[in-house]
């Protein structure tokens, strides 16, 4: 496997950069205009996804073995957040009958 | 052997302080459960084992010359201030400590017996030890802020008693003027410390006075010091313009009156003045300033005396006049002279206080010299006792206010002729007043209320004692320093003092010619002469029969102590009232009031209309984040 | 130049199933979207010689996550069209602020030079044989603390997920 990619480097970084921001930038509308909350979690997912590319495309062109570390924290630390986020919105929907955001507005004043 | 004894009398000086502390806290802390009887045994006791003490300490300074300084702990300490917790004693406040101590001690016996039956006999004998304490501190100092601590303190006790029967608001208003009063002149004090930081860098009595002896005369900042220093003094020791509170102060029991306001603290004016002798003879016109308050207040407040009614307002008028007398010497350039005449007022002052207090024991809290006379036959030990004060106090040989007189007459003589008879004419306005006092309330015929009252009875021998030790005092203290008239050998007391006021004299030599001794007798046998005829024309007029009743014309204005408590009514107290007035309606409830209000109703509005903004919607409140990241992140962009 | 074909190849996978993330009505075919994204983003990862993360994103994501979503979905039975009307206010709000922030972050990479970061030697880092050593020598500790953080995150979700006695 290792030598499988030998021309990384023809990619130029800035390719990378634009390519997170559009997905990054494509997790911000769907977590604005979405009023499912399972959906608003799944943008969120893409904006991290996103910025884990970033984190680990600005690694490997740094030989810096700390972004990757990084991002193997980030999935741990997502994977959790999914885990409870979800048992959270069971909770929510037991108790509301429902996962619209425009409709669970009880933090209201 | 010699450093033995220097440690000895550090921890000894130290004692000093302890000592009424102590008597403060053990009577103060346990008024409620001590004993009415014992607690005035404590506080004498206390104070007796500081009169030992001052006596070991008195004869180490006057043998060795040697000043004990002691440094108890660091008070104040950063950057280049050292401020050390530390007391001296040398010949100066030896000599102040034996009054302080000596006729603190006598006042407190006197006390036990005038105190006796009053319900906060406890309280009384805690104020007095926490006086003792404070005057010591005041006294025992070695910098101008521990001296100011003292300073304040004496002054919160003499608030504390003049206020001590507390349930009368006449006398609750009494000490409130007293303390405010001394604010006033304390202000002056607190700057007058300041500046001298600013210009020596350091407080120490002893080093201001090296560093201030290498100044130039009459410097302006010396002048803002001294006039600062004298400002707290004018305060303290009820000069012009600041007097008036001393004879309100006359309201507190009569030994409050006896100790604080005639013998120690109204003096503690003239001891800082002498403690810092060597800024004052540096500045000339504060010296010419101190002269001038004391001349006008020793002949107002003198002439204010001869028309009061009131026995202790005489008196205090009379202290007054005195500390006028002493200011005048301290104008003058006799330190020692003021020293001299502040110790030997202190024993006749006192005593006439004690025999005041003793007469107003006797007719039941009667204090109107009006309603008393013929007491000589009933109180036949006070009238002899009051009577050896007067004869002090007149300055009539050879009783001790003779030498202190004379002491400072002389010296007002040298300094011009017509000095020596203003200070002459002060003199002899003393015994006008003392004798007038003593034939209308002692003399003259028995007046209706004096008939009526069968309890007339002479004070017990715990009070009498002390008065007969002080009236002792009164006739023999003045042969430690007679005039050089009739013996230049006996000169005890300047020779004591030579060293404290060395640096002074030598900065500023005499400039008075020698008088030649004709000039000398007639200065001292015509005002003797005067003094016998105002004796007898005052026996003839107050003696025989009652005191006119209608006064005339200057006259009035003299009872009426010259209308200044009514002046400054006007010109202060009014004005302070409606400008309080003014800023209370005005300012207070239209201007900051109204702008408040407005404050917190513009908050509330708008707090009423922001809190709509959280309507609970989690999706506007995302896109509100989302469009301020973007304007976080576009002004980091254009920044 | 495969590379860089291959690049703009799954760039426009992941793009495109990321809009349908959005776009789909029926929120399993959201998920399936989704998982389509996180297939290309591993392909990134080995582009990048990143084969550790690659393995460990399909793993984690396409893996263990999908299948919560799928489950949540189905738990709470929201297959349905139109649950969720959306006013076109919103939408345009979305797109709006979605272009800006875009147009903001490429803007800002104007003011950064990316030469300082360039590389021209094919990056080893990425391979298990490194990374491993990386992460058990230098970040053995917090590596450690996620094991911890993972238990917890496991009762939680057990305590939520827990019907109330009552």
């Amino acid at each position: 496997m290792e030598t499988t990619v030998t021309q990384l480097q023809m990619i130029p970084l800035s390719y990378y950069i634009i390519f997170c921001t559009a997905l990054f930038t494509i997790g911000v509308v769907g977590v604005l205009v979405k009023r499912n909350a399972l959906a608003i979690f799944m943008s969120v997912e893409l904006m991290l996804n996103s910025a884990n590319l970033l984190l680990a495309a600005f690694s490997a062109y740094r030989n810096d073995p700390s972004g990757q570390v990084f991002v193997f924290f980030i999935m741990v630390v997502a994977a959790a957040e999914i885990a409870i986020g979800l048992a959270l919105l069971v909770v929510v929907y037991r108790s509301s009958r429902t996962i619209d955001i425009n409709i669970l507005n009880r933090l209201k004043w | 052997m010699v450093m033995e004894s220097f440690s000895f009398m550090q921890s000894i000086s130290f004692l000093l302080l302890l000592f009424p502390l102590l008597g403060f806290l053990a009577i103060g802390l346990f008024q409620k459960q001590l004993n009415k009887k014992l607690s005035g045994i404590i506080a004498s006791a206390f104070v007796f084992l500081n009169l030992i003490l001052t006596f070991i300490l008195f004869w180490y300074v006057s043998t060795t010359n040697q000043s004990v300084e002691t440094n108890l702990f660091d008070w104040i300490k950063f950057a280049n201030i050292s401020i050390p917790f530390a007391i001296t004693v040398d010949r100066l406040s030896a000599l102040m400590l034996l009054v302080v101590n000596g006729v603190g001690f006598l006042i407190h016996v006197y006390s036990i017996g005038y105190m006796k039956g009053d319900d906060g006999v406890n309280r009384f004998f805690s104020y007095m030890n926490l006086f003792i304490f404070f005057m010591l501190i005041l006294v025992l100092s070695s910098n101008y802020l521990m001296l100011f601590i003292g300073w304040e303190g004496v002054g919160l006790c003499s608030y504390l008693l003049i206020g001590f029967w507390y349930k009368d608001h006449a006398n609750n208003n009494a000490a409130k003027k007293a303390f405010i009063m001394n604010r006033i002149g304390d202000l002056g004090f607190l700057i007058g410390i300041f500046m001298m930081f600013h210009t020596f860098g350091t407080l120490n009595i002893s080093e201001v006075a090296t560093k201030v002896s290498l100044m130039p005369s009459g410097s302006t900042a010396l002048l803002v010091i001294t006039f600062g220093l004298f400002a707290g003094a004018i305060g303290k020791s009820a000069q012009i313009p600041l007097f008036t509170w001393l004879p309100d102060a006359m309201a507190g029991p009569t030994p409050v009156s006896a100790l604080i306001h005639a013998a120690t603290m109204v003096t503690a004016g003239v001891y800082l003045v002498a403690r810092s002798s060597v800024l004052f003879v540096l500045s000339p016109v504060t010296m010419n300033f101190i002269l001038i308050i004391g001349i006008f207040t020793a002949l107002i407040s003198g002439l204010i005396a001869i028309y009061q009614n009131d026995i202790k307002k005489i008196l205090a008028y009379s202290t007054v006049s005195q500390l006028g007398f002493m200011f005048m010497a301290l104008g003058l350039g006799s330190f020692s002279g003021a020293m001299f005449h502040l110790t030997t007022h202190a024993f006749f002052k006192a005593l006439l206080f004690l025999a005041a207090g003793s007469v107003i024991h006797a007719l039941n809290q009667e204090q109107d010299i009006r309603k008393m006379g013929g007491l000589r036959k009933k109180i036949p030990f006070t009238f002899a006792l009051f009577a050896v004060g007067a004869i002090a106090i007149s300055g009539i040989p050879p009783f001790a206010g003779f030498f202190s007189k004379e002491m400072i007459l002389s010296v007002a003589y040298e300094h011009g002729m017509g000095m020596g008879i203003i200070a002459t004419f002060i003199s002899l306005l003393t015994t006008v007043y003392m004798f007038r006092l003593l034939f209308v309330a002692f003399y003259k015929p028995e007046s209706d209320a004096v008939k009526t009252n069968h309890h007339i009875h002479e004070s017990p021998k715990v009070m009498l004692i002390p008065m007969a030790v002080l009236a002792l005092l009164s006739m023999v203290a003045g042969f430690v320093q007679i005039p050089a008239l009739f013996s230049t050998n006996v000169n005890v007391f300047e020779n004591y003092l030579s060293p404290i006021f060395l640096t002074a004299q030598q900065l500023v030599p005499a400039s008075g010619q020698n008088l030649t001794v004709l000039t000398e007798w007639l200065t001292l046998l015509i005002p003797l002469t005067i003094i016998a005829i105002l004796v007898y024309m005052s026996y003839v007029r107050f003696a025989k029969d009652r005191l006119p009743s209608e006064l005339s014309g200057i006259q009035k204005v003299m009872a009426n102590k010259f209308y200044v408590d009514e002046i400054y009514d006007f010109c202060f107290v009014k004005p302070t009232e409606k400008l309080s007035l003014f800023f209370r309606e005005t300012v207070d409830q239209s201007i900051i009031n109204r702008l408040i209000n407005s404050i917190g109703n513009s908050t509330l509005y708008v707090g009423g209309r922001i809190r709509l903004l959280q309507t609970g919607n989690v999706g506007f409140y995302l896109i509100i984040m989302v469009f301020s990241i973007i304007a976080i992140l576009f002004f980091n962009l254009i920044r | 130049m495969f590379q860089v074909y291959l690049f703009l190849f799954l760039s426009c996978v992941a793009l495109f199933s990321a809009m349908m993330v959005l776009l789909s009505k029926k929120p399993i075919h959201s998920v399936l979207y989704l998982t389509l994204t996180f297939f290309a983003l591993a392909g990134h990862y080995i582009l990048l010689n990143a084969q550790f993360l690659a393995v460990v994103h399909v793993i984690v994501y396409a893996g263990a996550i999908m299948v919560l979503f799928l489950f949540t979905v189905m738990l709470l039975n929201l297959n349905k069209e139109g649950q969720f009307p959306k006013t076109t206010l919103v939408k345009i709000i979305a797109a709006i602020a979605g272009g800006l922030l875009f147009v903001v972050l490429i803007g800002s990479l104007k003011s950064f030079d990316l030469a300082t970061v360039s590389n021209p030697a094919v990056s080893q880092i990425g391979l298990v044989k490194n990374l491993g050593k990386t992460l058990f020598s230098q970040y053995l500790l917090p590596f450690e603390l996620s094991s911890i953080l993972f238990l917890s995150a496991m009762v939680g979700a057990v305590m939520l997920g827990k019907k109330d006695k009552e």
